[in-house]
């Protein structure tokens, strides 16, 4: 799987609270949601995110609350991947389970710089940006976390019969 | 090589001799919990899968917490939801407002989780059931899905911390203060992916509310779960609750740990979580004066009733300051009826307090509670993160009830060892 996007950079611990603020969890509408994607941190956001676009941060991304309403939110954004220096397991678990590509790579979450235009390569691990020409190499996704997220989500890839 | 608690109970609920830190394994789960916010979301998911009914109709449980009494049309539809859904399944275990109570009050005082289960809930604080010596971690709503159609979920192994406590805590000094103190020790990923495992012969000097509280807390350094050693406290606890009959498991002597940390309780002092971070800890020494607009006592992490006694220690025969809003929450039913029982609701009513029926409401800013902007509140919840009580520009301070019942005297941020 290769995703390419601009970067829109973020830094430490981006709670899942400033994700998505717990004030829209009367619902699970995924379009509202992602309306109200980054909110308390970034007001920016959901003007400027385009289909594709690349989240890099920096570490303990995800932390806090379980909502899956988080890695909904960004998904729905229009976010084709999320790189950081680490994760928050919740976030980690929910992120695949529901089909959002999701990468530890602390080098490159360090180095790209927002506004950077970057292909990352998930069989291999190949991370590349293009704006700069700097190379990263990640862990490549395990097969069945591919299939999972080319699936649309855990649940999607059992009805299908993708993974069982 | 030997396991630690948490590798036992998966090990055995895995149908595996032994497990080391990695390995992935599916472990069959003894309950699997959903909330008004996060069930929805599961319902859904469960829905793809076709599936008639859940696993186990007494091994699921549904509290309705966050937003209830419903706060608005949506979370009405979204009770609605989770109401029609326990009761086609036939859910043995639904609570609902005037039985409910916040979820991971509630639980442990139903005698729904004892020591040696495998828990998931879709929640991340279910890490609070490591009180009782049960593996218990927080999940999303896609696992909680697939825990509720087939009984079981996945889970890597975690490495463990090691956290060794030892003598008898000061004065004001609460399972709250042994929580922020560690959390702002490691930092907020300082156990990340781990487990934390409790032991010591600090541990006698833990009454089961400290040891929920501190269990609770656990993600907010990043871990997997908190678990305690399971002794006569613990036993007894669940005996009077009515549990299921506890299954011991106690950590190899060469178990390995990543990291060992040891706490003097006798050191700690009362402790506060600054502004954006749980780690952000600061002791009384190093705080000046913070005005303070709003104080919350309640919570997963401390609304249980030796909390609200101790609230009512401080609060008996005072006023809260004039141009505070105090707001009391009983973490369930039983809590509540105690607390009227033993006169504390009237010391908070007297003393110029709101009192509310049971709900997770404030903590998260949902409603009951909510902070406009450049508000500050001294809160016994469990996050302080940017916009958590409501207005982006507001700000939250956590601390133990004693820290917040003595704030709410002072009208700002208070040690409770002055009053």
């Amino acid at each position: 799987m290769t995703y390419k996007g601009k970067i829109i950079k973020y830094g430490d611990n981006i709670d899942t609270d400033v994700i998505i603020p717990a004030r829209y969890l009367n619902t699970s509408d995924h379009k509202e949601l992602a309306a109200h994607c980054m909110e308390d941190l970034d007001k920016t956001f959901v003007t400027r995110v385009r289909p594709g676009d690349i989240i890099a941060a920096g570490a303990n991304f995800g932390c806090g609350s379980s909502r899956e309403h988080a890695p909904i939110a960004i998904k729905a954004s229009g976010v084709s991947l999320v790189i950081a220096e680490s994760f928050a397991r919740i976030f980690y678990r929910n992120a695949i389970n529901i089909g959002l590509a999701i990468v530890e790579c602390p080098e490159a979450a360090k180095a790209l710089a927002e506004g950077d235009t970057v292909e990352a390569d998930m069989d291999s691990g190949i991370i590349r940006d293009i704006t700069t020409g700097r190379e990263f190499k990640a862990a490549p996704f395990p097969e069945f976390i591919q299939k999972i997220i080319a699936g649309g989500g855990l649940m999607q890839s059992i009805a299908d019969g993708a993974i069982g | 090589m030997g396991m630690t608690m948490t590798q036992k109970i998966l090990a055995a609920h895995s149908g595996n001799e032994t497990v080391e830190a990695g390995r992935l394994i599916l472990a069959d789960l003894d309950l699997v919990l959903g909330n008004d916010i996060t069930s929805p979301v599961a319902i859904k998911e469960f829905k793809k899968l076709g599936k008639d009914s859940v696993f186990d109709k007494d091994k699921v449980t549904m509290v309705m917490d966050h937003f209830v009494p419903n706060k608005d049309i949506k979370a009405a539809e979204q009770c609605r939801v989770c109401r029609g859904f326990c009761s086609e399944n036939e859910i043995t275990h639904f609570y609902d407002v005037g039985q409910m109570g916040i979820e991971h009050a509630l639980l442990p005082e139903k005698g729904l989780v004892t020591a040696g289960d495998c828990v998931i809930g879709a929640d991340s604080h279910t890490c609070t059931y490591g009180a009782v010596g049960a593996f218990s971690t927080g999940v999303g709503s896609t696992d909680m899905a697939a825990g509720m159609a087939t009984g079981k979920a996945w889970f890597k192994v975690p490495d463990a911390m090691k956290i060794e406590l030892t003598g008898a805590p000061g004065r004001c000094v609460s399972g709250k203060d042994v929580i922020l103190h560690i959390i702002g020790r490691i930092g907020v990923d300082g156990a990340l992916y781990r487990s934390m495992e409790f032991t010591g012969e600090g541990l006698k000097r833990m009454t089961m509310d400290d040891r929920f509280c501190i269990a609770n807390m656990a993600i907010e350094a990043g871990a997997k779960n908190g678990i305690f050693e399971v002794d006569d406290i613990t036993v007894e606890y669940l005996r009077l609750h009515g549990a299921k009959k506890p299954v011991i498991y106690k950590a190899d002597d060469d178990a390995h740990y990543e990291e060992t940390l040891s706490i003097d309780l006798s050191k700690l002092e009362p402790t506060v979580a600054f502004p954006h971070l749980p780690g952000n800890t600061k002791t009384f020494a190093e705080i000046g004066d913070v005005p303070v607009d709003q104080v919350v006592i309640g919570s997963c992490t401390n609304g249980r009733l030796s909390d609200l006694r101790i609230a009512a220690e401080i609060l008996r025969g005072r006023k809260c300051a004039k141009g505070i809003r105090v707001i009391i929450i009983p973490a369930t039913q039983q809590i509540y009826l105690d607390a009227v029982n033993q006169g504390l609701i009237k010391v908070f009513i007297e003393a110029g307090a709101a009192v509310s029926t049971p709900t997770c409401g404030p903590c998260l800013g949902g409603y009951m509670g909510v902070l406009a902007e450049g508000e500050r509140a001294v809160t016994t919840t469990n996050r302080n993160f940017v916009g958590r009580m409501g207005h982006p520009g507001s700000e939250v301070y956590l601390a133990s009830p004693a820290t917040a019942a003595a704030s709410a005297v002072a009208g700002r941020l208070a040690d409770p060892r002055e009053i």
